[in-house]
Formats: C-alpha cells, sequence, structure tokens
C-alpha cells in the first residue's frame, strides 16, 4: 500500500500470491532472487519470510525452473514461477511449449503451473528487458495466455491462473506496475475467456489488451470531446480469445482496430483481425487495421523505444485514418 | 498398473547371484522384444521409427531393479530393460509403437515416448536433457509433501552436452536431491563420436564441477553394474544427494532402425567396451553354475510367447479415431477456443 492508501498493479500481483500462498498449500513460488529479496521488481516482497521454505531462490536456469514445475505439477503441486524478465522465458521455452504444453494432451494429466513474466518496455531498458511474449506463447497448443490490463484484473486473474489446471502464462504489465493503481483489491471477478467492454462508444471498436489498453482509452477519451465515441475492448487473455465480445462489438461500430505491443509478425492482432474477417466480413464497413510495436528489436533512447511501440499518439492517427475512410 | 517391481523380489536378504539372475532375465525379455520391435518394423507393421536398447541393458535393468516402486524413473530411448524392470509392462511398449487407442498415449504419442506419470514412470520428450529438472520438480514436491523417493533418468553421452543437463544437473546439487543420473556413454550419439562431443578425459570429471558424487562403471558387466548403480541408489536414498554414473559401452544397433550404423568404427566392436552385455551375463551365469542353458532357453521361450501374445492381442486392436477424437490440448474443457480457425 502506498501513502494515498491505494494499491499498485505491482502490489495487486502481491497480494494474489499471498493470498494463493495462504489458500493452497500446494503452492509454492520458484524463481530468480524472488526470496528473501523479494524479486527483481519487489513482487514477492515479504513473501519468504511470510511463508518460510515456500517461496524459493532458483539458480539462472530458465529450463531447470520451468522444468521442475512441470515435475512438481505431476506431484500434485501448483508452482508459481517468476521469469526475472519475460524476454528471459525463451531459455525456457523449450520446458514451456514441449513438456508443460505437451502433457496434458499426451498423458491426461494436467499442469498447473503459473508462469509470471514481467512484460513490456519502459524507456532504456533496450532490446533485452522490454518484450512482450504473448503471441509466441498463444502459438502453442496448451497454454492459457493471460494479459491483464487493469489492477483488478492482475489480482483476480492470477489466482485464477494458480486455479487452473492448465499451464497459465501469465503476462504482467512492467509499465502498469507502478502507473496504475486502484482503490482496493477486488471480491469479484470477470470469468476468464471473458473480455471486457472498457468504454462503450459506437463509432469505431479499438481491440487491445495489456498496456495497450490505457493508451486506446487516452485516444477514446480526447476524440469524445469530439463527439466520436469510440468502444474499448480489452481482451484480458488472449488465449482464449474472446471472439464474440470482439464480434458483436464490431456489429455495433463497423470498424476495427487491433493494437497490441508486440511485434508486428502474425500475432495476436492478425488473430483477431483473422477472426473478424472470416466470421463477420460483413459487419466491417472498411478494411480493419492493426498496429504494432515496430519488425525491429526494442530500442534504448527513450526517444526511439517511444515511438516504437504504439502509443496514444499513433493509434490517434490509425483512429482518424479509420474514421475518414 | 505397473507390474510388480523387481526391486519388490529382491528382498535385503538375497544372494547377489539371485539377483543378478532376476536382472538378466529382465535384460532378456528387453533384447527379445526389442528384436520383436525391429522385426515388426522391418515387416512394415510400425509407423515412424524403432529405437532399440541393444547393448545398454546391463545398465538400464541395472537401475530399473534398484528402484522401488513409488520411486521416479524417466528413461531415454535405451531403456527398455530398466523400463521392464520397473514396472513397464510389455504391452505398453507394443500398443505404444503400434499407436492403439488403449495404450498409455492413446496413439497421440509414439515408440519410446510413453509412460505412466502418476506411477512414477515419465513419458520423455525427444529434448535431450528435459526430463532432468522434471524428476528434480517431482522430488522437491516429494520435499514440500514429505514423501519419500529418489529419481532417476537416463541419458547419453551426447545430452550431456546440452543446457538442460548442465542447468538440470546444477538445480539438483543446489537443492541436494536424490536424483541418479545415468549417462551411457555408447560412444556415439546419432553418428558423432565421442571426440566431437566432449574434450574431458572423462565424463566423470564433471562430477566434481556439479558437487555430485561421480561413478564410473564398465556398462557391459552386469556384476559391476549391479553394484555401482544399486550402490549409487543407495546413496541417493541415504541422503547423500546426487549421483552421476557414467557406464562405458558400445550401442550395438543403428540410433533407430533405419540407421544401418556404418560409421560405427570397427576397432570398437572388438574393444572390451564393445562386447554383448546379455552374451556377458549368460557366459557369466552359466560359469558361475546360478543357471544353466536349459534353464536359460525356458526363459527365452516363456519370454518369446508372452510378447507373441501380446502382439497378436495388440494387433486387434483398433486405433484412434480422429473423428472421435476430442482435439483439445488443455483440460479446462470452459477455455477451449471455437473459432472457425479450427472448426
Amino acid at each position: 500500500m502506498n501513502a494515498t492508501n491505494q494499491i499498485s498493479y505491482l502490489e495487486a500481483i502481491c497480494a494474489a500470491q499471498r493470498k494463493a500462498l495462504v489458500d493452497d498449500p500446494r503452492v509454492y513460488i520458484y524463481g530468480q532472487d524472488v526470496g528473501a529479496f523479494g524479486g527483481a521488481f519487489k513482487a514477492t516482497k515479504n513473501l519468504a519470510q511470510e511463508f518460510p521454505g515456500r517461496v524459493i531462490d532458483a539458480p539462472i536456469s530458465e529450463d531447470a525452473i520451468i522444468g521442475s514445475a512441470v515435475g512438481a505439477a505431476i506431484e500434485g503441486m501448483r508452482p508459481i514461477i517468476e521469469m526475472q524478465f519475460a524476454d528471459f522465458s525463451t531459455v525456457g521455452l523449450n520446458q514451456i511449449i514441449n513438456n508443460a504444453a505437451t502433457l496434458f494432451w499426451r498423458t491426461n494429466i494436467s499442469c498447473p503451473i503459473t508462469i509470471r513474466l514481467p512484460s513490456g518496455g519502459t524507456s532504456g531498458s533496450g532490446p533485452f528487458h522490454s518484450q512482450n511474449m504473448e503471441s509466441l506463447y498463444a502459438h502453442y497448443p496448451g497454454l492459457i495466455v493471460m494479459t491483464p490490463a487493469t489492477v483488478e484484473d492482475a489480482y483476480s486473474m492470477l489466482l485464477e491462473a494458480v486455479a487452473i489446471d492448465d499451464p497459465v502464462i501469465f503476462c504482467e504489465h512492467k509499465y502498469l506496475y507502478y502507473h496504475l493503481k486502484a482503490d482496493k483489491l477486488p471480491t469479484e471477478a470477470m470469468p476468464v475467456g471473458k473480455a471486457r467492454i472498457a468504454r462503450a462508444g459506437r463509432d469505431l471498436t479499438i481491440v487491445a489488451y495489456s498496456a495497450m489498453v490505457h493508451e486506446a482509452l487516452a485516444v477514446a477519451e480526447e476524440l469524445a470531446t469530439e463527439g466520436t465515441e469510440i468502444e474499448v475492448v480489452d481482451l484480458r487473455s488472449v488465449k482464449p480469445l474472446d471472439t464474440d465480445t470482439v464480434i458483436a462489438s464490431v456489429a455495433r461500430t463497423g470498424k476495427l482496430l487491433v493494437v497490441g505491443e508486440t511485434f508486428p509478425w502474425g500475432g495476436v492482432t492478425a488473430e483477431v483481425i483473422a477472426r473478424v474477417a472470416t466470421e463477420a466480413f460483413d459487419l466491417l464497413d472498411v478494411p480493419p487495421q492493426r498496429l504494432n510495436a515496430k519488425d525491429t528489436p526494442v530500442p534504448y533512447h527513450p526517444n526511439l523505444w517511444a515511438a516504437h511501440r504504439p502509443t496514444a499518439r499513433s493509434i490517434m492517427s490509425a483512429v482518424r485514418n479509420l474514421l475518414r475512410q | 498398473m505397473l507390474q510388480t517391481l523387481a526391486s519388490d523380489e529382491l528382498s535385503a536378504n538375497v544372494s547377489s547371484s539371485d539377483q543378478y539372475k532376476a536382472t538378466f532375465r529382465w535384460m532378456l525379455l528387453a533384447r527379445l522384444l526389442d528384436d520383436k520391435f525391429a522385426s515388426l518394423y522391418r515387416g512394415g507393421k510400425i509407423t515412424g521409427g524403432v529405437f532399440l536398447g541393444r547393448g545398454q541393458e546391463a545398465v538400464s535393468a541395472s537401475l530399473g531393479v534398484s528402484l522401488r516402486k513409488g520411486d521416479i524413473f524417466a528413461p531415454l530411448i535405451r531403456d527398455l530393460a530398466g523400463r521392464l524392470a520397473f514396472g513397464e509392462p510389455i504391452v505398453d511398449g507394443l500398443r505404444t509403437y503400434f499407436g492403439s487407442a488403449l495404450g498409455p498415449m492413446r496413439g497421440r504419442d509414439g515408440n519410446v515416448h510413453r509412460g505412466r506419470p502418476k506411477e512414477g514412470l515419465l513419458p520423455m520428450i525427444s529434448h535431450l536433457g528435459a526430463m532432468i529438472p522434471v524428476v528434480n520438480g517431482m522430488l522437491m514436491a516429494r520435499r514440500f509433501q514429505k514423501r519419500e523417493g529418489v529419481g532417476a533418468t537416463c541419458l547419453g553421452e551426447g545430452g550431456t552436452s546440452t543446457g538442460a543437463f548442465h542447468e538440470g544437473l546444477n538445480q539438483a546439487a543446489v537443492e541436494k536431491l536424490p536424483l541418479i543420473l545415468i549417462v551411457a556413454n555408447n560412444q556415439y550419439a546419432y553418428s558423432t563420436p565421442s571426440s566431437r562431443q566432449f574434450a574431458c578425459d572423462s565424463l566423470v570429471d564433471k562430477a566434481i564441477g556439479y558437487g555430485v558424487e561421480g561413478h564410473s562403471v564398465d556398462g557391459t558387466d552386469l556384476g559391476a553394474c549391479l553394484k555401482t548403480i544399486g550402490g549409487a541408489v543407495t546413496n541417493a536414498r541415504n541422503g547423500r544427494g546426487p549421483q552421476l554414473i557414467i557406464a562405458k559401452l558400445l550401442r550395438l544397433c543403428g540410433h533407430g532402425e533405419h540407421d544401418d550404423s556404418s560409421y560405427i568404427d570397427p576397432k570398437l566392436r572388438t574393444d572390451p567396451c564393445g562386447r554383448d552385455c546379455l552374451k556377458v551375463a549368460e557366459d557369466h551365469l552359466l560359469e558361475q553354475r546360478w543357471s544353466d542353458a536349459v534353464t536359460i532357453e525356458s526363459w527365452r521361450k516363456e519370454f518369446q510367447l508372452s510378447i507373441e501374445e501380446t502382439v497378436a492381442k495388440v494387433q486387434r486392436e483398433a486405433g484412434p479415431d480422429p473423428f472421435q477424437e476430442e482435439w483439445q490440448a488443455i483440460s479446462s474443457s470452459h477455455l477451449v477456443e471455437v473459432h472457425s480457425g479450427i472448426n
């Protein structure tokens, strides 16, 4: 809790882990620096002290960290794994996609593990501490991929991730860690797999998730002063992807912009557009558009970084272009 | 359920000759079942590859008989003998090769990729070294749950070159887990000789670097394997942490049955490491008069009959029906996606 008694997105993640540890003796936390130090971002602050033996420092071995979580899950545990940065999860990619994600299908034994990925950029973080991995993991069968955009969702969806009997890739956005605050933690939550209408509108639909929801909301706010009503759909989880809510929104607006923070080739934005185009082409008044990061590694300098990912400014430009058609 | 485990038969009081004989029987069963897999492959009855453990039975069976029910075993591709000794029924292997819907993998995975995780037998993925941390995690879970048991897994010398091997063995060492890691140095990883795989004098020297106990053994000598591997399992059980065992032997077959292994240096076949462990063990049984040719022949007949009966049964079993298949990769049915791209 901070001085104003509000709770941040990061504190919500810590609180959800605390509740999971309290509620379920099968839960433990394993990752680099998560123990007494409390994690590189303090997402496990004080938890090692509060739950002796259940919040464990791991060697710098992403493959072994995730592989061991698969084994523990087979034996009935519910590990929460912290990858120090989402970018480093590629070192554990093999265990995620070939062991965790195939286990249920191959053996009929579920694999309840939660892999927390501190995702996304802050300026100055450069190519290897800034990535968004949701499109990569959503590609593989056998994984759930969550992308919470609010403090409430960060809390309730992380609890849900631990409760789900399948491997969950939990993409928590580092930019939101400190910037996003709420008055209190939620006691109720929308079910996982359902998208949320973050703002209702009639003129154009922006589909977004994670930090991009807030960039989209800023655009909607500004355009509202001009009398244009933008509907913002927060996907909440990209897999499963709530196609129905997206199509229902497009039915209302006839115009679609999909915004994602990760690289442009394929991925979540392309998937949303493919689904709308194949299932609801007739509802579209103009060709749907997508906006992603640039097709380069994430840059270091703030000037470059700010232009690499979609922002309210670039979203505004894309929206105005669509509205003109 | 797994069959009665061989180790259950091995009470603390049985003589070394009884243990030797019992382990030899698993080796013989494995060799005969492997021969059957090979002949079914040559007859076009098996889809995909066939991978045999010929020449590695002494190492593998010695591990299998040293483990107990409730332990964990993650075999690799040449561990049929260890699987059988640990309790895998022969029908599991046949059903998995045939892709029977009744098999443990239900036609979704094949050949050596089979297991019963809830009974401690893990189905390997193809990525070498990847099963080490999975065993580690199971052992960590046991520690949380205050349950007993050791975990074992096997690798070839090629697998020691992977990052997963390093991460996994180091993790086990840091956590002081009761892990037994057997490396069968069979001289070739597919076609690549050991000289292109590692540069140290002996792989067992790696144990020092990881801070674990290391052991070397002649993988063609059943008596030595039982002593060394059995001892390492006991060490792990007694809280001495991970045990690395390097067994020297020669792969007496191709990488798979599609491979004629013409690249194997002929000199190795006459080297002591090129001995056939099954023949060596049989000769030893006869020399020591722990058994006789008639008895061994009767075992052979008994096993062949059992294999043939099982083959006949499994060949009549239906494969999976793609139209009845659920095509569902997650267990949470309410989170399965339905959209036009897949349906």
